[in-house]
């Protein structure tokens, strides 16, 4: 990847980051942990590999994307924000009765949101179907979805993996966000989900291990992902719940809670200085 | 005013008091112990506490399962997912074969606020109404909820208990010759020219519109309908007889719900009007509980309005 975009993608997510912060603390509630696991992925999708136009954002032809992990609306909203399908202020809004800055993916009221989703493990399968049309109206966009390493356990995403194997869904590439925890703890304890690549290989998937905060990495997935032929990919990235704030990282503790004024403070402090360090590189 | 506690709070509480008296009660939840509260269980009992992960269907299935050795499982997760996502679970794996398993729905109804449609459940009454076997409770404060879940560990068959996100004022330990029995509605308030029926949150509520319609001159008789199913179909005649119009008033849809089932009674046993006060037949929206109820109408206010209109049909 070359080096000026790299760059880009890493103030772009630094960015996010604050974004995300910022809507979760003004809401006073939402899900930090994975929105700041999923946003390095979330930031390559929308301003490096997805064919879309956020002054069309319904065009027939363009790329979609579905957050099965739907919680993590905070990063999902913060880089369609960003990429233009909506003001910046608006993420004021997010969970407000004033508005419909809902706090699962809305599709109906905000432009840019594919599908709508929240409860988890049905996400996938919409995205099965949009991948399902596109071949039948012999169409060139691609769909991509993320889901959660906790969110793997719903027997639906199995039963969507399965369809999407049989019918040869290479124009859908799946991320699952392995941060290893879910809301009552590890992943590990909880309900163990892996070992994920032997699973997607099981059910007829091209599997792609990825470090889910490695801009270079993440392209060259995509890239693999768009050129593997019969089959669908999945990108099992490795990340970090919580990434970019020290005391939320690998808290499950930071999953669906909002900062206090003081934790928020120091928050954004952490976010601003790392968002100064990738300007200044 | 009663202590706020809200009734997830006192289902976590009444599950490990009601673990130490009787050793087969167990526990299954899906990664949301938290939030249910069936946390304390865990910790306390954690060789019969089940975390089955992210995967609700599954979860009744092993309830089912479980009760079919003897055991008696209390599986709670979000209403949402609890009588939404596995419904044909608890149909045909826990209601069908009669098996002794509590059904727990956490987070019931446009109280869940923030999270919005997805997460806020206003047909659970409807779906696990009807049914058939199941029969459906939704206590409105702390105190209840304990009696409930005592009542329901010795009732043997399946059934559903709707918990709530917010805390609410307890007001049953303070109303003269109140007793809880499943399948039976208690009167928090006499009076005789119209009768709120209510359940859940808006019994309160219910108590509250009373208050306001006294100083009106109407005498509002409120009934704390915690058992939906099986109705108690004999304290809703006597209240229509004496009262002349009924008042239902829920955290849920007003088709499918506690509404629906009181005029389904009322029709066939003594046509009074019936006036339905809910959720008019549409999705959540995220925002502040409070503000979100106030924006779908859930509210004293309301309720007394609808009251008056029912006064008024009588003439
Ligand atoms: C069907 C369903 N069950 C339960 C929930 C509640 N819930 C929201 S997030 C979550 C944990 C998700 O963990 P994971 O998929 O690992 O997400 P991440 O760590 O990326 O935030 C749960 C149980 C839900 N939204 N949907
Ligand atoms: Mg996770």
């Amino acid at each position: 990847m070359d080096q000026a975009k790299l760059h880009q993608l890493a103030v772009t997510a630094a960015k996010g980051r604050l974004l995300a912060m910022e809507m979760v603390h003004t809401a006073a509630s939402g899900h930090i942990g994975g929105s700041l696991s999923v946003m390095d992925a979330l930031v390559e999708l929308y301003f490096d590999v997805m064919r879309v136009d956020p002054a069309n954002p319904k065009d027939p032809n363009r790329d979609r994307f579905v957050l099965s992990k739907g919680h993590c609306t905070p990063a999902l909203y913060a880089v369609l924000a960003m990429r233009g399908y909506f003001p910046e202020e608006d993420i004021k809004l997010f969970r407000s009765i004033t508005a419909h800055y809902s706090g699962h993916p809305d599709m109906v009221y905000v432009p840019g949101v594919d599908m709508s989703t929240g409860s988890l493990g049905q996400g996938i399968s919409a995205a099965v179907g949009m991948a399902l049309a596109g071949k039948v109206d012999k169409k060139d966009y691609r769909v991509y979805a993320a889901l959660g390493d906790g969110e793997v356990e719903e027997g639906q995403v199995w039963e969507a993996a399965m369809a999407a194997a049989k019918y040869k869904l290479d124009n859908l590439c799946a991320l699952v966000d392995v941060n290893g925890l879910q809301i009552d703890g590890k992943t590990a304890d909880v309900m163990p989900s892996e070992p994920l690549d032997e699973k997607f290989k099981a059910f007829g998937w091209n599997v792609i291990p990825v470090d889910g905060h490695d801009f270079a990495q993440l392209e060259a997935a995509y890239a693999a992902a768009a050129a593997h032929k019969g089959a669908p990919t999945v990108l099992l990235a490795k990340t970090v719940k919580g990434k970019g704030v020290s005391f939320m990282e690998n808290d499950a503790g930071w999953h669906g809670k909002a900062p206090n004024d003081e934790q928020y403070e120091k928050a954004m402090a952490e976010l601003r200085d790392a968002l100064a360090r990738e300007e200044g590189k | 005013m009663g202590e706020k506690i809200a009734t997830r709070a006192a289902y976590g509480e009444a599950l490990v008091e009601l673990a130490a008296r009787d050793s087969q009660v167990v526990a299954l939840d899906a990664d949301l112990s938290s939030a249910t509260m069936s946390k304390k269980f865990s910790q306390t009992y954690p060789d019969r506490f089940f975390n089955m992960g992210i995967a609700e269907c599954n979860m009744m299935g092993v309830a089912a399962g479980l009760a079919t050795c003897g055991k008696k499982p209390f599986a709670s997760t979000f209403a949402m997912f609890a009588a939404g996502r596995a419904f044909e679970q608890v149909r045909n794996s826990i209601a069908y074969p009669r098996l002794n398993v509590k059904v727990v729905g956490s987070h019931g109804g446009l109280s869940v606020g923030e999270d919005g449609a997805t997460h806020q459940c206003c047909e659970d009454f409807g779906l696990m109404r009807v049914v058939p076997n199941m029969l459906v409770c939704c206590p409105c404060d702390a105190n209840e909820m304990k009696l409930a879940v005592n009542a329901l560990a010795e009732y043997d068959g399946p059934a559903y208990l709707r918990l709530g996100r917010l805390a609410v004022e307890t007001v049953t330990d303070a109303i003269p010759g109140y007793r809880f029995e499943l399948g039976k509605g208690a009167v928090l308030r006499p009076g005789k020219d119209v009768t709120i029926v209510s359940v859940g949150m808006m019994v309160q509520m219910a108590l509250q519109a009373a208050e306001l319609l006294a100083g009106e001159g109407i005498d509002a008789r409120v009934i704390d309908m915690h058992t939906i199913k099986p109705l108690d179909e004999e304290l809703l005649i006597q209240a229509a007889r004496e009262t002349g119009a009924v008042v239902t008033t829920e955290e849920h849809n007003i088709i499918g719900g506690l509404g629906e089932a009181v005029a389904g009674c009322l029709a066939a046993a003594c046509p009074v009007p019936v006036l339905r006060h809910g959720v008019e037949d549409t999705f959540g929206r995220s925002g502040k509980a409070p503000l979100v109820l106030e924006h779908y109408g859930l509210t004293p206010q309301a309720i007394a309005e609808k009251a008056r209109k029912a006064v008024a049909c009588k003439k």
